[in-house]
């Protein structure tokens, strides 16, 4: 009778609290080193805490806020983040629907080709940006090389706001249209063939079949893309950090030209050790990339579903 | 059911040409090959001319035209990298960081998403949807306290205050759970309560095995993503204890001019990456596609 009581005891605890314990460590980990930060930032974000002046932080309340929105530094950021984030994530879409629709036909060594375009993913976002910087540069860079042979001239990539754009723009294209591509490969190959074949006796080309049929059914992938590159995009730093590398990395070129609001963060942490401004960037940066994100949301969400 | 009798048969018409026919089965035609190896061509490009420069001496950088085939002054520049900065230290530091972060994000995911979906307890659901809504937030936006957080405990440029917030995802979790919701059927883990195994024995003996393919895949993303982190490294970590990322950035804004050396660090530090995507490319491609359909 007790043996029986012990172990229905058992069971009971085992049902009852041993769950708990198996997903602890998780919430445990990541409360105290993922959420506890995030939420902190805004408290910091209300203090005046300079490690330059002194250890010692005190309350302003919203003063870094309100220095925040007279800096022409931040907005200079913010105007460079957004236009990054339009120059990186629509063609990120557009080639990565391009690409899937390549893949999804039948094609020989397949795995080759799927392979190749995610390449670019696995390599690190250093790597790449020291290789590009090398690729983009004025003097002997091999794209400029190439737009001599047309007589294009030689660009100062990193002179200009536009051209700076453009070259790190092209980082982020170049190391994350695949993964997408791929997203989305998945979802074309669940598009049933009968939808296509239908269409090609009523007609339809190529061009009119992947417009009417397949962007229409991809959509809830495509809306999934744009968040996911949203939150990444909004938030480069390397790439602006790494394209000009040296002393004065920190502030995104000589005119701050691709200095992103990440980048500035960045420079106001763990430059100048503004610790309480640095915070404000962070909570003003977050909240940016929710609205934005949420516009991306309603832009896609518009996608025609017949 | 007249009406559709009555209507002409439809004449397999002359109509639907070779090229119409061919869209229709998806078969990929010459210029779909030829986009696809352009695509693969810019793909590789950039990483092949990274191994291009660091196997060349210091002018090839430089010339015009620029240099596109191997040379043979690979180990020179290797040799010239280990002796310019500690490259070990750091290839060690990224070893032993993207190890232990994979065991553990594999570990803890499998566990907390078996008991997410194979076992009832009570606020599972809230607890789930804490889970997929904690993925979308930009945790590195948090720096600023975390390295307030490091400094206090002393762990600031120690690699364990790389490692230690790196040890759990909210993807691991959620992705482990889509898997074991479909890999293990209901009735396996009741035959085995019967049976009067504990949940513990019941992960260890059933889940675990069957949860191999997932984690493997789980694994390798871990590993690739803690090996690339940039961030969090640069700023907590110093020039004389990196990671390799971290390395890399102290090299590329060093004084140093010698590109030559700063690819073939590159080169040097995606060599571990590249050997887990060639080794394990097809499980990476399908862990992505896979992924990403949510169901």
């Amino acid at each position: 009778m007790a043996l029986i009581d012990k172990t229905a005891r058992r069971h009971r605890w085992d049902t009852k609290f041993a769950p708990y314990g198996y997903v602890a460590p998780y919430f445990l980990i990541f409360g105290v080193f993922g959420l506890f930060p995030l939420l902190y930032t805004v408290w910091v974000s209300l203090q005046h805490r300079n490690l330059v002046e002194s250890a010692d932080a005190y309350f302003i309340w919203f003063s870094n806020y309100a220095q925040l929105f007279a800096d022409p530094y931040f907005w200079n950021a913010m105007g460079n983040t957004l236009s990054l984030w339009l120059l990186t994530t629509v063609p990120q879409i557009l080639f990565a629907l391009g690409i899937a629709q390549l893949l999804n036909r039948k094609v020989r060594t397949r795995t080759l080709f799927r392979m190749g375009v995610i390449l670019p993913n696995i390599t690190s976002v250093a790597a790449v940006t020291i290789i590009f910087a090398q690729l983009f540069g004025r003097d002997f860079g091999l794209i400029n090389w190439v737009l001599d042979l047309f007589g294009a001239g030689h660009i100062d990539w990193q002179a200009g706001t536009a051209t700076s754009h453009i070259a790190i723009a092209s980082m982020v294209v170049w190391r994350w249209t695949g993964y997408h591509a791929l997203i989305f490969l998945a979802s074309m190959q669940a598009i049933p063939s009968s939808l296509y074949e239908a269409a090609t006796l009523d007609g339809a080309n190529g061009r009119q079949q992947f417009w009417r049929i397949t962007v229409p059914l991809l959509r809830p992938q495509i809306i999934f893309s744009t968040i996911i590159a949203t939150t990444g995009n909004m938030r480069l730093l390397a790439e602006p950090l790494l394209f000009n590398p040296g002393a004065a990395a920190a502030t995104g070129g000589s005119d701050r030209q691709f200095q992103t609001a990440a980048l500035y963060l960045y420079e106001q942490g763990f430059s100048k050790w503004d610790f309480g401004y640095s915070s404000a960037i962070a909570v003003v940066l977050a909240i940016a990339t929710i609205i934005v994100a949420g516009l991306g949301y309603l832009v896609t969400k518009r996608i025609r579903t017949e | 059911m007249t009406a559709v009798l009555e209507r002409p048969a439809p004449v397999r018409p002359a109509g639907p040409s070779a090229k119409a026919r061919r869209l229709a089965r998806r078969v990929a035609g010459p210029w779909t090959y030829a986009a696809l190896i352009a695509v693969l061509a810019g793909s590789a490009f950039p990483v092949y001319w990274s191994f291009v420069v660091s196997s060349q001496t210091p002018d090839a950088i430089d010339s015009v035209p620029p240099v596109l085939v191997p040379g043979g002054h690979l180990f020179e520049n290797i040799t010239r990298v280990f002796d310019t900065t500690d490259f070990a230290l750091a290839m060690m530091n990224s070893i032993i960081v993207s190890g232990t972060v994979t065991l553990s994000v594999v570990f803890f995911s499998t566990l907390a998403g078996f008991a997410f979906a194979k076992l009832r307890f009570r606020g599972r659901n809230v607890l789930l949807l804490l889970i997929i809504g904690t993925q979308a937030i930009p945790t590195e936006l948090g720096i600023i306290p975390l390295y307030m957080m490091m400094s206090e405990f002393g762990w600031a440029g120690e690699i364990h205050a790389v490692i230690v917030p790196g040890l759990v995802t909210a993807f691991g979790v959620f992705f482990m759970r889509q898997y074991f919701e479909r890999a293990i059927p209901d009735e396996l883990l009741e035959a085995g309560r019967m049976d009067g195994c504990h949940s513990l024995r019941l992960f260890w003996h059933i889940a675990l095995p069957a949860a191999r393919p997932a984690a493997a895949v789980l694994g390798l993303f871990t590993f690739m993503q803690a090996w690339n982190d940039f961030f969090w490294p640069l700023v907590v970590l110093t020039p004389e204890n990196p990671t390799v990322q971290k390395a890399l950035n102290e090299l590329a804004s060093g004084y140093t001019t010698d590109y030559t050396l700063v690819l073939t660090a590159a080169t040097i530090s995606t060599v571990p990456v590249l050997a887990v995507f060639l080794l394990f490319g097809r499980q990476i491609v399908g862990g992505i596609m896979s992924g990403a359909v949510k169901g």
